[in-house]
């Protein structure tokens, strides 16, 4: 048994040396070849690594939603390409306050149902002069929408039920802001203003940090019934609804769907005119979103290494032309066509690998440019690797096995006297 | 020292035709017999064409004939498969080459190393024997030389120490001196009688009576047939001094 695994590893380390020669003489078709299946496989793993760190970026986005919790807003954040879809999105009436409280109401189903409404692009000051860069969202937030949201305050407290319903202008501020224009001071107790309307902070956010590149820290929530004063009651919310339990999840999802149907009056068996997205809808969204891109890589790569096999099928034959007084020279001192046979086709996988090697470095290195641009972790998609080092194998095996096979059944006495 | 009575190779009217398409035909060996038996030390001659070479690879098991009896220590090669032909070369025959058949990318010890492969021994062993087979041959001190960097004569060595590093039942050389000069072609004949004292069974091609006088028995082969059979009656001793 040790001497059987003994023989194979001589024969793949010679293999390795045979190929290696082999590739040094034909500088040039080899590296054609080579470059055949480390493009294939480069364009497989690059696009995957991409994926994976899209998807993971997503992912670390949606568990800032608090656990079980599913949020409920009038369009997606996914542009569809379709442009009819696109005007029937846009003409989409808002989500009301009313329904939010309907739902709050009615979902029995609910632990927490918070509601929020949000309003970007604004510039914070302080009284002192301290300004920020007119990027700031404003939120306005109900109670149990910091649960929802998963929110954790960090110094000062929330705002309570009665300051919520009487409208009072207080703040709570979002890490970035504080950052941005209280280098010194304690925010806690001073005032901002924003629009013109002075808000006093009464509290700061935990830190979350970013979703696809973007900030997640970066906001200023007051009451909701606050903004709705200053900005306007008509605004569109976002409804987001914790289910009590992981198995209730599914349940609570049809009993706000329902509700929220028959209170916008959508007739049945028509679609919903609202988008209801959870982590797992998401990232089935983008799974569908990516599935053509993603079948479209693997054809096009798939065409990449067949043209590159049939090149690696080309270099074994002239291999085995060129080394045919060799292989006479095994068979004369007693090597068995198998021992042939398993050289060539060894040989062809080393050198296949060395391609898919190549590919797979490059492709984990550019796949993963988009995580330094989204700074988030960069990844190594493992299951892609050893797909990669499969695929490879087999397209050595297969185009190997030719050349191999006429290498092994050369008759000894005529390839000794092959010139 | 006597010769003991095994036979090791027994040919009974063994012919070789190669069909040139057509009605043509040539007719390397038209039923050649002979035994030989272990430690003789024979020498075939004859001239070019005659079919020496076909004769010799028939004996190495390199080749097939076309009819006839080949028995190998006994044993029927005519009904063996590819599997069986490659262990007996690999096992019981050393075949030394007149062009050597070195493999020219590769040193010296790993030239000797090859048959142990395909024997299946294990790497330390493997070494091992190569390197004592490479001594034997006196290149001890070259087995990290590739051919290109050793002698004509040097190079016959290695393929000599290739050739007995699996211990085979009979040595076959087919014209080993003839790629080499007459000096160094005595070398080789003095390395060929030490095997033959050691115990070894010889079969040695040559077209040169002085090389052939070393034998115990010279065959003379013309047009495929076997013209003398002869014991040699005054050994030429090489001075081995
Ligand atoms: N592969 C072959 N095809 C056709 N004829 C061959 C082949 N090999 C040898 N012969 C012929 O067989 C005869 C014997 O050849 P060979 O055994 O090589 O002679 P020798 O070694 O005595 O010089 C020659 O006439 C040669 O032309
Ligand atoms: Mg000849």
């Amino acid at each position: 048994m040790g001497q059987v695994f003994e023989t194979i590893a001589h024969e793949f380390r010679e293999s390795l040396a045979m190929a290696l020669i082999a590739l040094r003489i034909n500088k040039l078709r080899s590296i054609l070849t080579l470059l055949g299946i480390a493009v294939g496989v480069f364009s497989i793993i690059a696009v995957m690594t991409a994926m994976g760190v899209l998807l993971n970026s997503i992912e670390s986005g949606l568990s800032q939603l608090g656990a079980n919790t599913f949020q409920i807003q009038r369009t997606s954040n996914f542009n569809t390409g379709n442009p009819q879809e696109r005007a029937k999105m846009r003409n989409r009436k808002n989500i009301k306050y009313a329904q939010g409280l309907l739902v709050k109401e009615r979902a029995t189903l609910a632990k927490a149902v918070g509601l929020e409404a949000w309003s970007g692009g604004k510039i914070v000051a302080t009284l002192t002069g301290q300004k920020s860069n007119p990027d700031v969202a404003i939120v306005g937030e109900d109670i149990e929408g910091f649960a929802t949201n998963n929110w954790d305050i960090g110094d000062g407290r929330l705002f309570t039920q009665s300051e919520l319903n009487s409208g009072r202008k207080v703040a709570i501020l979002g890490i970035q802001v504080v950052k941005k224009i209280f280098t010194k001071l304690d925010p806690i107790g001073q005032t901002i203003r924003i629009d013109g309307q002075e808000y006093e902070v009464i509290g700061t956010i935990e830190p979350k940090g970013g979703m696809l590149g973007g900030n997640q820290d970066n906001f200023v929530a007051i009451p909701l019934t606050t903004l709705f004063d200053v900005y306007g009651s008509n605004r569109d919310i976002h409804i987001m609804v914790q289910a009590s339990s992981r198995e209730t999840f599914d349940d609570c999802v049809e009993q706000v769907r329902g509700i929220l149907r028959s209170a916008r009056q959508v007739s049945p068996g028509v679609d919903d005119d609202f988008y209801l997205f959870s982590n797992d809808s998401m990232i089935e969204q983008f799974n569908d979103f990516t599935k053509y891109v993603r079948l479209g890589i693997m054809v096009i790569s798939a065409i990449a290494l067949i043209a590159a096999g049939v090149g690696i099928m080309n270099i074994m034959l002239v291999s085995v032309t060129e080394r045919t007084r060799e292989i006479g020279i095994r068979k004369a001192i007693g090597a068995k066509k198998n021992n042939i046979l398993s050289q060539f086709i060894l040989e062809a996988v080393v050198i296949s690998e060395l391609g898919g090697m190549i590919g797979i470095i490059i492709g984990i290195l550019v796949g993963n440019i988009l995580a330094i641009t989204l700074s988030v972790p960069a990844i190594i998609p493992w299951d892609w690797v050893a797909i990669g080092f499969l695929v490879c194998s087999l397209i050595g095996v297969v185009f190997g096995v030719y050349p191999a096979w006429k290498a092994s059944n050369l008759d000894p006495i005529e390839a000794l006297r092959y010139e | 020292m006597s010769i003991s009575n095994h036979v090791v190779i027994n040919l009974q009217q063994i012919k070789k035709i190669y069909d040139m398409g057509g009605a043509e035909e040539v007719q390397a060996l038209r039923g050649v017999s002979l035994q030989i038996q272990k430690n003789e030390y024979v020498a075939i001659m004859g001239p070019s064409g005659s079919g020496k070479s076909t004769l010799m690879n028939i004996i190495g098991c390199l080749d097939t004939p076309s009819s006839g009896l080949y028995e190998f220590n006994g044993v029927n090669v005519s009904e063996m498969n590819d599997n069986q032909l490659a262990k007996i070369r690999n096992k019981e025959i050393g075949f030394v080459f007149q062009t050597f058949n070195l493999l020219a990318r590769s040193d010296s010890l790993h030239n000797v190393e090859l048959p142990l492969i395909y024997a299946g021994v294990t790497s330390a062993d493997r070494k091992r024997l190569a390197r004592e087979a490479l001594e034997h041959v006196g290149l001890g001190d070259r087995g990290h030389h590739k051919p290109n960097e050793l002698s004509g004569g040097q190079r016959q060595r290695v393929a000599v120490a290739r050739a007995l590093v699996n211990r085979p039942s009979i040595l076959l050389a087919d014209e080993p001196t003839g790629n080499l000069d007459s000096k160094t072609g005595d070398e080789i004949m003095v390395l060929f009688e030490e095997l033959h004292s050691q115990g070894n069974t010889i079969i040695l091609v040559t077209h040169e009576e002085y090389i052939a006088e070393h034998a115990h028995r010279i065959i003379r082969i013309r047009d495929g047939m076997i013209e003398i059979d002869e014991i040699v009656k005054n050994r030429k001793k090489i001075n081995t001094a």
